[in-house]
């Protein structure tokens, strides 16, 4: 299929994102992630007769910063709509949405791909509530075919907002980094977990090809279930495949929504019955139009945090920083707080940069694990990393002073992340410490001369490049332990 | 002394000092149940044994201000502790978990509840014959029906089993009903109750109100009944408040009649009724002119679209999944909500929840909802129009008196426009009461209806007052003649 790079993937993305707000959307109930199924209801989420919706203002408050970060437009006055549809874990038989008058609107995120910047449009932010959770008895795992099915409805009435960008993304790629910029910003903004496997950060995608060069859209679909950045980009790439193939073979793309399965991978249409639905929109009786001051607005704004672009900026402008350490460092709220609170024990800013982009990335990485400037409870340890900004800066210092050598200083810190124990315990414990005594390592030394008389006379006959196999062989020699600036300067002379 | 003539203003007297108790007055009217209610049928369910505890819990003196007052509570509401099916299958053993903003307000403010009303399914009808649990008939005429939706509070109000009830109004529910059984009843604007608790048919019309036997009553209920509620986010502090009427005159009260609303289609002894009141409010000062609402012909349409589309949505969460009725015996969550509200739900609320999902569908939404939106909007700019040259607007408050069970039953249109007087103030959202203002040849009471402007319901109460002493109607139905 060589023709298949005559042709150009439109992307646009719908993401879903539940606000962590105290209470829920229209009810005062607890709007968290799990608890004993239907303890966090009352009539209004539960859809009891008479029941009405009261707006919640802390949610208006996330929304509105959420339009600011991605600078969007904030109508003064936006309405909510009831989408109607029957199902189980909808207990009004209505969601109460936003239809054609969203809360904002025209705004943009830029995400930055291989050095090229790719501007991706917002068309819309608004804000609407959740659905309850049903969970099927059976073999299926869904409705059709289940033995039995329970409702959860502590989810139910979450506050979630959707944000629709324009199609203006034209590679799955692009489109993951344009989620993670997003979901970055939002952690950034605290208005969300983002949690994608709790399902806090939910992203849809309508996909169509066009023959690269055209203007023209072509037919897209709408691609549901993706619920990892790699699954979206996984997904996105068979969907554009399975269409570049019909349109190659000659067949029409279909208007329709096509599953993900996360397990094959693969991408299934389902069939027009399963999703065609006439929602009936109309304005919601129950409530009175959004306004929205400007006072709000510049309040809103005035607490807004530094958001990850800006923090980046002020990396390179006032940390001295190279703009990559800065992008990277920033990617991650968690991290980024990390690193800004360790410049309070730690103040050669490359260095900690160098230890957080490497060591440690790897460390949280491949631990799963996520760094916290709280003091880390027992409770939360297989969540979070033990490691302290304190006790990181103190770690760095022994680096830097050569109490420890770097190479041990790599055994040391995933313990430090481990056991929450300071460099200083973990050193003494295993002997680590470095080796700066002279007479120690001369000896050292003197064995490796010994050792190696060929190249002894290399260096003496001017390849000194030698030099480095010497104190490679030292190091080696120390265990890793012996202050390798030491070591240069002994060698130096003796050879 | 007939304790179920007596006047809710009347018994508050009379048990502030002493000579009834709220126990006496209660059973007298749990009696007149005993006696009645077999023909009438104006209560879904009757709780005697609470409504005794209430009664003998220490009020009247000193002790809340409506301390002792039997009520009859419409069962559109939800009351903690009693069941309340709003006359539907659907909800037929339906007991809520939280009890309705108003009614708790009511009972904070001392009043014995009689029971749950009867009325038309989800308060859907004029007739009271929608019920899913037989018909309320009218105290005038046991052959006839009482109206509706509201028909139970009122039939019970008329026939000595309730002092006074509460209701609710989306196109005339509260109006209508009244008119056709001689009381008062009060549609308050829209907004001023709390409509958290009530179930609801069309949220954009619904609102609670009293009916009462006397205007006075109805002033007295909506001081209790008004105020804004933290959980209904289109409920207001009322601008003015509610207080009892003085005893004065129509002089300088500029009323236009709605002619178009009294020459068609109107009955003939109730327009004959109807001017005879209006002589009566001249002569008591009022000056009297002719009003014209240029877009009344629309209301009706405009109702029928924009609250059945209401409806549609609002009925949805009927669907048999975490309460009231479920069909047993089906295969799949699809069969199992076409049974459920096929089996649970009556004909004209099916007709309404129809009617409303075609209004709100893609392709016909502009058409039918969008229009009767503008006709509302323009029917609103009607009767500002209207306000601007009157103080108060009057009709009669239905075409017909009281018709016979099962005579418009099976036509809908018919029983539709028995609702032409009060549904296009419902569609303005303004307040309006019906008072009693005379009786047919045949003696069935006729309603005339008092319309004024957003947030003057405490002046529409006072100029209803003043008519109430100029027309001096003081007819009771002969059930509660019979009986004294």
């Amino acid at each position: 299929m060589a023709a298949g790079t005559a042709y150009e993937p439109v992307i646009g993305l719908e993401i879903h994102v539940e606000l962590s707000t105290k209470s829920k959307m229209f009810c005062g109930c607890e709007a968290r992630f799990g608890g004993i199924p239907n303890t966090r209801t009352c009539p209004v989420c539960s859809a009891q007769p008479g029941a009405l919706p009261v707006i919640n203002r802390e949610a208006i408050r996330h929304i509105a910063r959420i339009a600011l970060a991605l600078d969007c437009r904030i109508a003064p006055g936006s309405i909510f709509h009831r989408k109607n549809y029957f199902y189980p874990d909808l207990p009004k038989g209505y969601q109460i949405s936003q239809y054609d008058m969203p809360f904002a609107v025209e705004g943009h995120l830029d995400v930055t791909m291989d050095g090229e910047q790719h501007r991706v449009g917002i068309e819309r932010v608004h804000q609407e509530e959740d659905t309850g959770k049903n969970i099927h008895a059976g073999e299926s795992g869904r409705i059709a075919g289940a033995i039995y099915s329970l409702i959860d409805f502590n989810r139910c009435g979450i506050p979630l907002v959707e944000i629709v960008t324009k199609p203006d993304i034209h590679s799955p790629q692009v489109a993951r980094s344009f989620l993670n910029k997003l979901k970055n910003t939002l952690q950034y903004l605290d208005v969300s977990d983002c949690n994608m496997e709790e399902g806090s950060l939910r992203c849809d995608a309508n996909v169509s090809v066009r023959p690269a060069g055209s203007d023209l859209l072509g037919v897209k679909t709408e691609l549901k279930n993706m619920n990892s950045f790699k699954h979206l980009e996984k997904g996105l790439a068979k969907e554009i495949e399975r269409q570049i193939g019909l349109l190659e073979a000659g067949r029409p793309v279909v208007q329709q929504t096509v599953h993900y399965e996360v397990a094959s991978g693969e991408v299934h249409p389902m069939r027009s019955k399963e999703y065609a639905h006439d929602y009936r929109y109309f304005p919601e009786p129950d409530l009175s139009p959004l306004e929205i001051s400007q006072d709000f607005v510049d309040d809103v704004r005035t607490g807004m945090p530094e958001l990850p672009s800006v923090r980046a900026a002020r990396y390179v402008t006032e940390l001295n920083l190279p703009e990559y350490d800065a992008e990277v460092l920033t990617s991650n709220r968690d991290t980024s707080d990390f690193f800004d609170e360790t410049l309070n024990y730690f103040d050669d800013q490359k260095m900690l940069s160098n230890w957080v982009m490497g060591d440690l990335g790897a460390y949280l990485n491949a631990s799963g694990k996520k760094l916290s400037i709280e003091t880390v409870s027992p409770g939360q340890a297989d969540q979070l990393c033990w490691l302290s900004p304190a006790g990181f800066g103190e770690f760095l210092a022994m680096i830097k002073d050569g109490e420890i050598a770097a190479a041990s200083g790599k055994a040391v810190l995933p313990e430090m992340c481990e056991t929450g124990k300071t460099a200083r315990e973990i050193v003494e414990e295993k002997g680590l410490a470095q080796i700066s005594d002279t007479a120690r390592i001369e000896a050292l030394i003197d064995r490796v001369i010994e050792a190696n008389p060929e190249q002894r006379e290399q260096y003496k006959s001017g390849k000194k490049q030698v030099l480095g196999y010497f104190v490679g062989q030292v190091m080696k020699e120390s265990g890793g332990r012996a202050n390798p600036r030491t070591v240069n300067e002994i060698l130096r002379e003796k050879l | 002394m007939s304790l179920i003539k007596l006047t809710a203003i009347e018994a508050l007297e009379l048990m502030k000092r002493g000579e009834i108790s709220a126990d006496e007055l209660t059973r007298a009217y749990l009696e007149q149940m005993d006696r009645r209610e077999g023909d009438l049928h104006a209560y879904l369910e009757i709780s005697r044994e609470r409504a005794l505890d209430d009664a003998a819990r220490p009020g009247a003196d000193g002790g809340p201000p409506l301390a002792g007052l039997p009520t009859g509570i419409k069962d559109v509401f939800c009351t903690r502790g009693i069941v309340t099916t709003c006359a539907s299958k659907m909800l037929e053993h339906y007991d809520p978990v939280y009890t309705a903003t108003c009614v708790q307000q009511l009972i904070d403010a001392g009043i014995v509840i009689l029971g749950k009303t009867n009325m038309d399914e989800f308060a859907m009808g004029s007739s009271t014959e929608n019920s899913a649990f037989g018909p309320t008939r009218n105290p005038w005429d046991l052959q006839r029906v009482p109206g509706g939706s509201s028909g139970g509070s009122a039939a019970a109000v008329a026939g000595g089993e309730a002092i006074w009830a509460l209701g609710s109004d989306t196109g005339g529910s509260i109006r209508q009903p009244a008119a056709l059984c001689g009381v008062v009843g009060f549609k308050p604007t829209y907004g001023s109750v709390s409509r958290y608790g009530m179930i609801a048919f069309a949220s954009s019309f619904d609102q609670a109100g009293p009916i009462t036997r006397t205007v006075n009553d109805a002033a007295l209920m909506m001081q209790y009944l008004t105020g804004k509620d933290p959980l209904d986010s289109t409920s207001v502090e009322h601008p003015h408040g509610f207080s009892i009427p003085v005893d004065q005159d129509l002089a300088g009260a500029k009323i236009g009649v709605i002619t178009k609303l009294v020459r068609e289609g109107t009955d003939p002894d109730v327009e004959s009724a109807f001017e005879t009141a209006v002589e009566a409010m001249s002569a008591a000062g009022a000056q009297i002119g002719e009003a014209t609402l240029q877009h009344l012909d629309y209301a009706l349409p405009a109702y029928y679209i924009l609250a059945p589309a209401e409806a549609s949505s609002n009925l949805a969460r009927f669907d048999g999944v975490r309460y009231g009725f479920r069909a047993a015996g089906a295969e799949g969550i699809t069969q199992m909500y076409e049974e459920t509200r096929s089996q649970g739900f009556g004909d004209e609320v099916k007709r309404r929840i129809m009617l409303g999902t075609f209004a709100l569908s893609s392709g016909y939404y502009e058409a039918y909802y969008g229009q009767a939106q503008k006709v509302r909007s323009l029917i609103f700019q009607d009767f500002e129009r209207a306000f601007a040259e009157f103080d108060f607007l009057i009709s009669p408050t239905t075409p017909t008196p009281a018709f016979e069970l099962g005579e418009k039953a099976d036509d809908p249109l018919s029983m539709y426009l028995s609702d032409i007087c009060t549904i296009p103030v419902s569609l303005a959202g303004v307040p309006a009461i019906s008072i009693p203002c005379g009786v047919t040849l045949q003696g069935l009471p006729v309603g005339l209806q008092i319309i004024g402007p957003a947030f003057s319901g405490k002046r529409v109460l006072q100029a209803a007052r003043s008519a109430e002493i100029a027309i001096g109607f003081d007819k009771v139905s002969p059930l509660i003649e019979e009986d004294v």
